[in-house]
């Protein structure tokens, strides 16, 4: 059978998939007597329609470019991490813990230790399931999704008794000095002498989050490392008889994977909340999965599915905040787009395929 | 020329303030949403009683995400909302924030004090109430054993556990207090299956009576409670009804009348602290048709005889956030 063109590998059966999944949206919304192309117009205007709404939407994208950068890594090497939200939680400890040490004279200083300091925690977090996997076999996809329950039942412990400012109801850590207060897209703009974003909270670690997309892609594809995880991945018994050390590749792969996941909190905690919260992650370690997913694993592709998914977040909160649509279906689209990309992949691929097939033969 | 911006500018003023006067109020829900049959739900009805009496309406949000925070206070101020009413002591580090850019619209958040001069703060005195149902539970319970499921280990929820242990001593220095949190996770709220295992694992150790302060998690320690044949205490809104005749009593905290009031007071809000405690019936402990055979004459004077004593002074029920500790386990 000939093969599909690459085009329609990489930008046709994601859109399709896209396409199916709002046609069955719609149909949900208008189960619930709501009209789906307004609905529509309002996710795509309160997400994309002004800078405020971009605002909102970049910022949901670069916590998922990280995320899903850290799922495609470990996924290069054949290895699921769905500790995404554990090793990004231990991350934001990393970030508060740095951000809270010293009166911080500028941001810049700021931004590079806190960065070192999320990278650090959350290889750390992801170091010791890779270890258990590496040396004992104990499987990665049990230890990580268990590693994040112990993460935050850690953050629970030590944001109720330990960082907590005292009398404070909030279980959150104090809000971090002046100092460490990152520059978002708006005070850059501004910078430059216009307006774009106001209050909205998009921050300097887009940038950032763009250049990890770019080392991630020199990393897999111009590295000897990225050959070793690529071969790995493939086919472990291959790669050990050329010579590569599984264990090795394991910790590399997962460290560097806990690494961009960690390094998510230096948006959310300290570019947003500018401290410590207990429900910081919110579930990015999950869509992680599904931006990594959708984007094939490839750094380009995770940015432009983690652009959907920032959309989808931000347009369902519009949704969710200006219509009477409720939030728990907002849910249900986003769930709709994960399951036509993610599991029900091959219902779109094989049709489209045979197609192409047919098409080649005649 | 400049006369003329002048005019224009007071004439925008007018219009601000004529706008600000005759604004819907509004309120934002936390992120359990509006219908977990306790806290948000509490606040809901008092703003839906608002509504029902005034023929009145109001803005309602429920949130997504911690982003979010920030932004539903900004649009909703912006579009004119005033007061604006959110529940939750996590809005608190949030509306720090925004309230100094909105000094003409007025804000109250329950559960958390935010001293701003246009924020007024409710806070409730969970501990007085649990203290009161914590006597009844160890009046009630023959075992002498009764439990305590959490939702979260929060502080939050530490106050009202050190209440009702302090209760529950003060009637029998003997007892044994089981205390269970449910997670770790904003999920822990709403985990109604994890609650009833609580249960009924409390129940194998012994516990007859058993205090839920868990939201959505809590109805399913009462159904636990009600199926194998021992007492439970409900939370927030007044659970009574839910399982006559097996809920012993509810730990009322009337967020619904802090809301309402709240709305009534429209652009008038009075800024400041307001404590809602036992003496002001901001918490009690529920009496009605469906718990009445179970509240025996002696109980219910001596959680009176308390109450008054709550109140007067005589008895000083310790509050778990003064010093992050609590005298009794």
């Amino acid at each position: 059978m000939t093969r599909m063109p690459r085009w329609a590998d990489v930008a046709l059966i994601p859109l399709l998939n896209l396409v199916i999944a709002f046609a069955i949206s719609g149909l949900v919304i208008l189960a619930i007597g709501e009209n789906p192309w307004a609905a529509l117009k309002i996710m795509v205007t309160g997400a994309l329609g002004s800078s405020y709404g971009w605002g909102y939407t970049l910022y949901y994208t670069t916590s998922f470019i990280f995320t899903g950068l850290a799922v495609a890594i470990a996924s290069h090497a054949g290895l699921f991490n769905i500790g995404g939200e554990g090793q990004a939680t231990l991350g934001g400890l990393g970030v508060a813990l740095i951000c809270l040490s010293l009166p911080w004279p500028h941001w810049s200083l700021a931004l590079l230790a806190a960065s070192l300091g999320a990278a650090a925690f959350g290889a750390a977090w992801a170091a010791i399931p890779a270890w258990l996997q590496a040396k004992r076999g104990s499987h990665i996809v049990i230890t990580t999704i268990m590693f994040n329950f112990i993460a935050l039942s850690l953050l629970n412990y030590l944001l109720g008794n330990v960082m907590r400012p005292a009398r404070s109801m909030d279980p959150a850590s104090a809000r971090f000095p002046e100092g460490a207060t990152l520059p978002t897209l708006n005070d850059m703009a501004a910078g430059l002498g216009f307006v774009w974003g106001k209050n909205t909270p998009a921050n300097i670690s887009l940038f950032i989050a763009l250049l990890c997309c770019l080392a991630v892609w020199a990393l897999i594809w111009k590295t000897r490392l990225g050959f070793q995880i690529r071969a790995f991945g493939k086919s472990e018994p291959a790669a050990v008889y050329a010579g590569i050390n599984p264990v090795r590749i394991t910790m590399y792969a997962m460290l560097i994977s806990g690494g961009l996941a960690g390094l998510m909190a230096v948006n959310n905690v300290m570019g947003e909340a500018e401290r410590l919260v207990l429900n910081a992650v919110e579930g990015a370690g999950f869509i992680g999965i599904a931006v990594a997913l959708m984007g094939r694993n490839h750094p380009f592709g995770v940015l432009l599915a983690a652009l959907l998914f920032g959309f989808l977040y931000q347009g369902g909160g519009e949704l969710a905040l200006w219509t009477t649509i409720p939030r728990e279906l907002i849910t249900v689209i986003q769930a709709l787009v994960i399951l036509f990309t993610g599991a029900l992949d091959n219902m779109v691929r094989a049709p489209v395929e045979r197609l192409f097939a047919r098409r080649g033969a005649r | 020329m400049s006369l003329m911006t002048h005019f224009l500018g007071a004439a925008g003023v007018l219009a601000l303030t004529t706008g600000a006067a005759l604004a819907d109020p509004a309120i934002i829900f936390d992120l359990g949403g509006k219908f977990d049959k306790s806290f948000n739900e509490a606040a809901f009805n008092g703003a839906k009683r608002w509504a029902d009496e005034t023929g009145g309406s109001f803005k309602e949000l429920e949130m997504q995400s911690e982003a979010q925070r920030e932004q539903a206070l900004r649009r909703l101020a912006e579009a004119g909302s005033n007061p604006i009413v959110m529940t939750g002591f996590a809005f608190g580090d949030v509306l720090n924030t925004v309230a100094p850019d909105y000094p003409d619209t007025k804000f109250a958040i329950i559960d958390m004090v935010v001293e701003q001069p246009n924020v007024k703060s409710v806070v409730f005195t969970e501990e007085q109430g649990s203290y009161l149902v914590g006597m009844l539970a160890a009046m009630a319970s023959e075992t002498g054993t009764v439990g305590f499921i959490g939702g979260m280990d929060i502080p939050l929820i530490r106050k009202f556990a050190c209440g009702y242990v302090q209760g529950v001593k003060a009637v029998n220095p003997d007892a044994t207090v089981i205390q269970n949190m449910t997670g770790t996770t904003p999920a822990a709220w709403n985990d109604p299956v994890k609650g009833s295992e609580l249960a009924i694992s409390q129940k194998s150790q012994g516990a007859d009576v058993i205090y839920a302060a868990a939201g959505g998690t809590g109805l399913g320690v009462l159904q636990a409670a009600a199926d194998q044949g021992i007492l439970s205490i409900g939370v927030d809104s007044n659970q009574n009804h839910l399982f006559p005749g097996k809920v012993l009593t509810s730990m009322v905290k009337r967020v619904d009348n802090s809301v309402y009031e709240a709305f009534i007071d429209g652009d008038a809000l009075e800024p400041g602290i307001t404590v809602m405690d036992l003496a002001s019936e901001g918490v009690g402990y529920a009496l009605d048709e469906n718990n009445e055979a179970l509240i025996t004459a002696e109980m219910k004077a001596a959680v009176d005889d308390a109450t008054a004593k709550i109140a007067s002074g005589e008895i000083a029920v310790h509050d778990y956030m003064a010093d992050n500790t609590c005298p009794v386990e």
